[in-house]
């Protein structure tokens, strides 16, 4: 049984650009015709022929950049605003995690605008007054609930809004990137209801930037681009294939850029520099099975492999490595200079490997500088965050190194399961 | 269509809900509290009670408008919920928006919302009317009496269509509360309001009459104020079928748009 059919859904928006936030019937008249001007200007192709189909009890994982079209599907299986064409079923009561606490009154009281909140989602009186208990206790307002909305907290406000729609017990649960918003606490809260909801065999589709919660979450992952599905099914598979082409498109190295020696580098810092005596031509990352990859196993080994060309011979010559973490945190950066390394000659091609036995690092995005330069430091060929790679790991800690450890205990401690059950 | 008139009914305990929450989130943290609602009508009715008998008392001829300030409080309490209706679902779509745009949510509820809210204060407006009618010991017949819940309905039917029109037309066009803000103006004056329609010359009555709201005062006058029988029912019951069909396009058109107005508001 198919708790959400989406057969082949185009979605057009309509832009009035030339009198986007000024329509006026008075400019309407001047230009000549009431009807013209209703017409749109521009129209936008948010969905482009999109079909997916969510098995009841399944929780599925929406991926795709800004604008792939992500939050109108979401929307439209929400039953906000119609397909341009095809179709949208949905089966059961849907709720939908948009925004928290959308329409709440700021001068009447939480009690209050829990009723008009849970009425607008689709519940009558008596069904609110039922899970009213609940709805204050998730929410954690105790006394506050007789208080009027604007004195809340943007805590207390959100955790409101979340608990009337997840108590609407839908039996499809729409979350649109609200757990963004909120504090460790809070995300934690509701990654727990999801899971109880999960349990309950209930439908959850989720729409989300959070890769990490994709993975670890859903049981199917669907990546849109351009208002396509460009993948879909295993969520670990959608989700690396997805990086990979975050990651080439937005990381390739600009080869056909000009050959400017002073390029400088791009907003998030990645780019291209240098005199090009010297030449990186591929940079792969391996696994150790020696197959090339994008994501790595925490303690396992990685290989960083690159090939150099240099068209005529130098005697001067320095290569270099870098591992960042996504936020630009040097996490270890070496070099054959620094590691006592004499350079005699490179000429014509050649390639230079690094291999890290033990990719101790925890979970997360990490992004890569491989250089060959001059001994001064003067760049022949500087490739700054390039490229990219996950490291993936079954625990959850946090920070950027992880040291082999473990736990022992001893005296009047008993574990049940102990801690740290490193490969 | 049909369906989503369904589904409003459906929200009746909502819209209920919404038009209790409008009234409590007003008056609370006021002094005065919902007094303030009926400080315009009253104001105005100072003032106009003022200008036509003490200032120019000469200026409403031989009729027999007395007391004055009764017969301009049937006029102007119906009017206040007409002028405040219009206006404000003019402004109300866009200033849900954030519902519209998020929330699975029929955005008729709005402009309904609004005009029911303005009925609750027009009817206890109508204690201050009684509390008039008390002073001056006029005999109100039942029989009369009976026609007020028609014209109320009448004036709910007509009321309701122009704002639903009106909030759907002005997501689009934004002039729109602009233009309706000063059409108002001259639709006040050009309804026997202030004046009765027996006071206005004969030729321009014919004019009146194209007004529908000319039908509405002059019946609230004709119950509450002026003797003798009710004899405008026609009229009115005409206006009644009228309104109902400004009422059906009204929603069509609304329906027309409804799915532009999460992507405008």
């Amino acid at each position: 049984m198919h708790a959400v059919e989406v057969r082949d859904v185009r979605k057009i928006y309509r832009r009035y650009g030339r009198r986007k936030s000024f329509g006026t019937l008075k400019s309407a008249l001047l230009s000549g015709g009431v009807l013209r001007n209703l017409r749109p200007d521009t129209t936008f192709l948010a969905l482009d022929g999109v079909s997916l189909d969510v098995e009841a009890g399944r929780t599925v994982g929406i991926i795709g950049r800004n604008g792939s079209g992500k939050s109108s599907m979401l929307k439209l299986i929400a039953g906000i605003g119609k397909p341009t064409s095809g179709t949208v079923r949905v089966s059961g009561r849907v709720s939908a995690l948009i925004e928290l606490g959308a329409g709440f009154h700021p001068e009447i009281s939480g009690r209050e605008n829990v009723f008009i909140n849970g009425m607008m989602l689709g519940l009558s009186k008596a069904e609110i007054a039922r899970r009213f208990d609940d709805i204050v206790s998730f929410a954690e307002l105790g006394e506050f609930i007789d208080e009027p909305v604007k004195t809340y907290s943007s805590g207390m406000y959100m955790r409101l809004g979340f608990a009337v729609a997840i108590n609407v017990d839908p039996d499809v649960l729409l979350v649109d990137e609200v757990l963004a918003v909120g504090d460790e606490a809070f995300t934690h809260k509701c990654l727990e209801k999801f899971a109880e909801f999960k349990r309950r065999r209930k439908t959850i589709v989720l729409v989300t930037h959070t890769l990490d919660l994709v993975t670890r979450l859903c049981d199917e992952a669907v990546w849109l681009d351009g208002g396509k599905v460009r993948a879909a099914g295993d969520p670990k598979r959608v989700v690396d294939a997805y990086l990979l082409e975050v990651v080439s498109s937005e990381n390739r190295p600009r080869t056909e850029a000009p050959p400017d020696p002073a390029a400088a580098p791009d907003s998030n810092g990645a780019g291209r520099w240098g005199s090009r005596e010297a030449e990186i031509e591929q940079v792969e990352l391996l696994r150790a099975d020696g197959q090339p990859a994008h994501v790595f196993e925490s303690g396992q080994p990685m290989r960083i492999r690159a090939h150099v060309r240099a068209p005529r011979p130098l005697q001067d010559f320095v290569f270099g490595i870098g591992i960042f973490t996504a936020d630009g945190v040097c996490c270890f950066g070496t070099n054959t200079d620094i590691e006592g390394g004499v350079p005699r000659e490179l000429s014509g091609s050649g390639d230079f490997t690094v291999d890290i036995d033990r990719l101790d690092l925890v979970a997360g995005a990490y992004k890569l500088d491989v250089a060959v330069h001059r001994h001064d430091g003067v760049p022949y060929d500087y490739h700054r965050f390039l490229y990219s790679f996950r490291v993936a790991s079954p625990v959850k800690d946090t920070g950027i190194y992880r040291p082999r450890h473990r736990w022992t205990f001893g005296g009047g401690i008993t574990i049940a399961e102990p801690p740290g059950g490193q490969p | 269509m049909l369906a989503n008139l369904r589904q409003v009914f459906r929200y009746r305990a909502l819209i209920s809900s919404l038009v209790a929450r409008e009234l409590k989130a007003r008056y609370r943290g006021s002094v005065l509290g919902f007094l303030w609602t009926f400080a315009n009508p009253l104001l105005l009715l100072g003032i106009y009670t003022f200008v036509f008998t003490v200032v120019m008392p000469g200026s409403r001829g031989g009729t027999r408008l007395e007391p004055y300030a009764l017969f301009l409080l049937c006029g102007i309490l119906p009017w206040t919920w007409f002028q405040t209706s219009v206006l404000e679902s003019c402004t109300v779509l866009v200033a849900g928006g954030n519902l519209i745009r998020k929330v699975l949510f029929p955005a008729e509820v709005l402009p309904i919302v609004t005009v029911l809210t303005g009925l609750v204060n027009f009817a206890l407006s109508l204690l201050i009317l009684a509390a008039f009618l008390a002073y001056y010991a006029r005999p109100v017949s039942a029989g009369e009496l009976a026609w007020l819940p028609v014209i109320v309905l009448v004036q709910l039917t007509f009321t309701l269509g122009l704002s639903l029109l009106l909030s759907s037309l002005t997501v689009h066009f934004r002039d729109l509360r602009d233009l309706a803000a000063n059409l108002l103006t001259l639709w006040f004056w050009g309804t026997p309001i202030i004046y009765s329609m027996s006071q206005a010359p004969e030729r321009f009555h014919r004019l009146l009459g194209w007004n529908p709201l000319t039908h509405l005062m002059v019946a609230y006058q004709s119950v509450l104020f002026l003797e003798g029988p009710y004899d405008g029912w026609p009229a009115l019951l005409w206006l009644g079928v009228l309104s109902l069909a400004l009422l059906g396009v009204a929603y069509f058109v609304f329906d027309r748009l409804r799915d532009t107005l999460a992507e405008e508001v």
